[in-house]
């Protein structure tokens, strides 16, 4: 009888979300749902050390070693769950479904950053009944190797759509380093990510997603961060490889007195591609603190960064800083930054700039006898790092790669 | 070393330079006087070639070579040296970056060079980014001392520069021009060097050989630097002129 009641409540929500399902989203241009598929296709390994070379080589592209040290790791290829391990005490890593499964509480965090209802794209997700990450760091836990989650697309026209959910108990320590790619041939295909995070009193967890898609993927991540009482999160992101279009907006929701959350973001809107990028934070509660971070370059596409800030107690801190460079006559920059304060004695700031490389930097790099290429790409490496506190030395190889592709277009 | 014919520069359209003449021997240290808005610093940054400086006639050889048209960073790797009074900031550039591009290929100790002036904890930090007046000098001179040229270029170094903080800065570029050897005036074995300064207090570290005055754009006289330097104290840049406007009438 109570399953029959429950199945009946299931069957109601389900049709109270499919009615999302042409549902436009608030931003990014229009995706066309139909044109892309769910894949059959997929891989299952024992260990990371037996996946094939060729995507091992494109796994380094997104920061992610296939040598089976990480602490633990997570690939998903297409819409199915290809290995998951975890190597530390504490450190639970399955799939999602596997999680739920084994534990009746996580109905508690289940849809619960992210409504369902949001868009096409969630409810798309929540209907298509998305597998995904579960990853939890029990109580005091403090995980000293990072975490490698992988999301790799390997079917022409495929339509991936993953749930994660990354638990940082109290007390526990976390970071996660997630690539996103597709595979070696793919060309067209859409991504879209929905991603759960909780960080729990005192919880610390930081987060680095590097995306390297091709030239036609589409990608529409939907993320919801909550952090409680003296927690932190700082989620990096970085795209400098060529993507259709991007958009993607995470809110973090600041529940207890001093939590913080740190957004670096850091990409290149490449030819004929559209990045529409923000980041929201809520600042629920009294001294919590953000700050929002984005360098963006473009060498012909149209970025947009947006960043909203959202004081909803006394004594929050909060600033927003969007730069952003033109390096070509075809790209463009927008820059949305948006205060918003319901409290009293709330210092909220933002800064916005979009320019050029200045001549006098190249300039005074060159008397100490770099050519104009060497000097634009220290000072763009520059530019870029000043996102993220230490670039990671692959990507160093890509912003050099861009600014010569960049150099030979001009 | 250096030798400039005839020269005239516009900045934006503003001619700011007119039939400047002037030539830098091997192992010469030149100064180069004048008022304030003379032209100097134009002067150097047209010898190094930056691109608001545009030559609207004139030449500049450099070792024998017509450099008029050269890329800076041609300029830089035939020998030549800049530092700036003003350098730009580069946010997100660390002087480590810059500076171990050179090394690498000189296969010199970057540390060890930082050390010996006391900038070893700059190496970290973003190119001239909140630096102090002496700090940016530092900076310059550790620039330069792994760039090795042969001719410097040497704009106002005592500016900026507190007194405790100029035996430092004046001795650094004593040890970068003699080629770390004790050197004298006329001292083959020198780098050259052209040097603007305003008080003179450089020449407290350098054995000069000539000296140039730059005034409204243009060379007013040459001589022996540090009696030049005692007329200029004693009477201004008026006397120079005058005897030049002189020298001009019964031309």
């Amino acid at each position: 009888m109570a399953e029959n009641k429950s199945n009946a409540k299931d069957k109601e929500t389900a049709e109270r979300i499919s009615k999302s399902l042409d549902k436009e989203a608030m931003y990014g241009g229009h995706v066309d749902l139909k044109l892309y598929h769910i894949p059959d296709e997929s891989i299952e390994v024992k260990k990371m050390t037996d996946l094939d070379s060729i995507i091992k080589s494109s796994l380094t592209n997104v920061g992610i070693s296939a040598d089976g040290n990480a602490g633990g790791n997570f690939l998903m290829y297409n819409n199915k769950v290809s290995h998951r391990s975890s190597a530390q005490e504490g450190l639970e890593i399955m799939s999602v479904k596997e999680a739920r499964e084994k534990y009746d509480w996580l109905e508690d965090y289940w849809w619960k950053l992210v409504s369902p209802e949001a868009d096409k794209y969630t409810a798309r997700s929540y209907m298509e009944d998305s597998d995904g990450y579960f990853i939890r760091v029990l109580p005091g836990t403090k995980i000293t190797s990072p975490v490698q989650s992988c999301l790799m697309i390997g079917s022409e026209e495929a339509l991936q759509t993953v749930h994660n959910i990354i638990i940082v108990e109290e007390g526990a320590e976390l970071e996660v380093v997630t690539g996103c790619l597709t595979h070696d041939g793919v060309q067209r295909a859409l991504h879209i990510g929905v991603s759960e995070m909780y960080v729990k009193k005192n919880g610390k967890l930081t987060f680095s997603m590097i995306h390297d898609w091709d030239e036609s993927v589409e990608v529409r991540p939907r993320t919801g961060i909550r952090i409680e009482e003296g927690g932190l999160m700082t989620n990096n992101y970085v795209c400098l490889k060529p993507a259709k279009s991007i958009q993607t907006n995470p809110s973090a929701y600041l529940e207890g007195e001093g939590a913080t959350a740190y957004f670096n973001t850091i990409a290149v809107a490449h030819p004929d591609s559209v990045l529409d990028m923000g980041s929201r934070v809520f600042l629920n509660a009294s001294h919590t603190k953000t700050e929002i971070i984005s360098r963006t370059i473009t060498i012909g596409g149209e970025v947009i960064s947006r960043g909203d800030i959202i004081g909803n107690a006394p004594e929050v801190y909060g600033h927003l800083e969007c730069n952003g460079l033109v390096l070509n006559e075809n790209g463009s920059q927008k820059a949305i930054p948006a205060l918003e304060a319901h409290a009293m004695d709330v210092e909220m700031t933002h800064e916005a700039a979009i320019g050029r490389i200045a001549r006098d930097q190249v300039e005074y790099l060159m008397t100490r006898g770099l050519d104009e290429n060497e000097a634009t790409s220290l000072i763009v490496r520059g530019f870029l790092s000043a996102g993220i506190e230490g670039i990671p030395e692959i990507l160093k190889e890509d912003i050099d790669d861009i600014i010569k592709k960049t150099a030979d277009a001009s | 070393m250096l030798q400039i014919e005839d020269l005239y520069v516009e900045v934006a359209g503003r001619p700011l330079l007119k039939n400047v003449s002037l030539t830098v021997e091997k192992g010469e240290t030149t100064i180069l006087f004048g008022p304030n808005g003379a032209g100097k610093s134009a002067l150097l940054s047209t010898i190094m070639g930056f691109s608001n400086y545009k030559i609207t006639s004139g030449k500049i050889y450099f070792k024998g070579k017509d450099i008029t048209e050269a890329p800076i960073n041609e300029r830089a790797k035939m020998g030549i040296g800049i530092m700036s009074q003003r350098p730009p900031n580069i946010a997100g550039v660390k002087l480590r970056d810059l500076l171990e591009i050179e090394t690498h290929k000189n296969l010199l100790n970057l540390e060890e060079m930082a050390r010996s002036i006391d900038m070893e904890r700059f190496l970290e930090r973003d190119i001239n980014v909140g630096f102090s007046g002496g700090e940016i000098k530092r900076s310059e001179l550790l620039q330069l001392s792994v760039q090795r040229p042969d001719f410097y270029l040497l704009d106002e170094p005592e500016s900026g520069v507190d007194p405790v903080n100029m035996a430092q800065v004046g001795n650094m570029i004593r040890k970068l021009i003699c080629n770390k050897k004790a050197c004298t005036s006329h001292d083959p074995e020198r780098k050259a060097s052209l040097v603007i300064t305003h008080t003179g207090e450089i020449l407290d570290y350098l054995d000069a050989d000539k000296a140039y005055i730059l005034c409204n754009g243009t060379v007013m006289c040459s001589g022996n630097p540090n009696r030049l330097l005692k007329e200029i104290k004693t009477q201004g840049y008026d006397e120079c002129i005058r005897c030049k406007m002189n020298l001009t009438q019964i031309q």
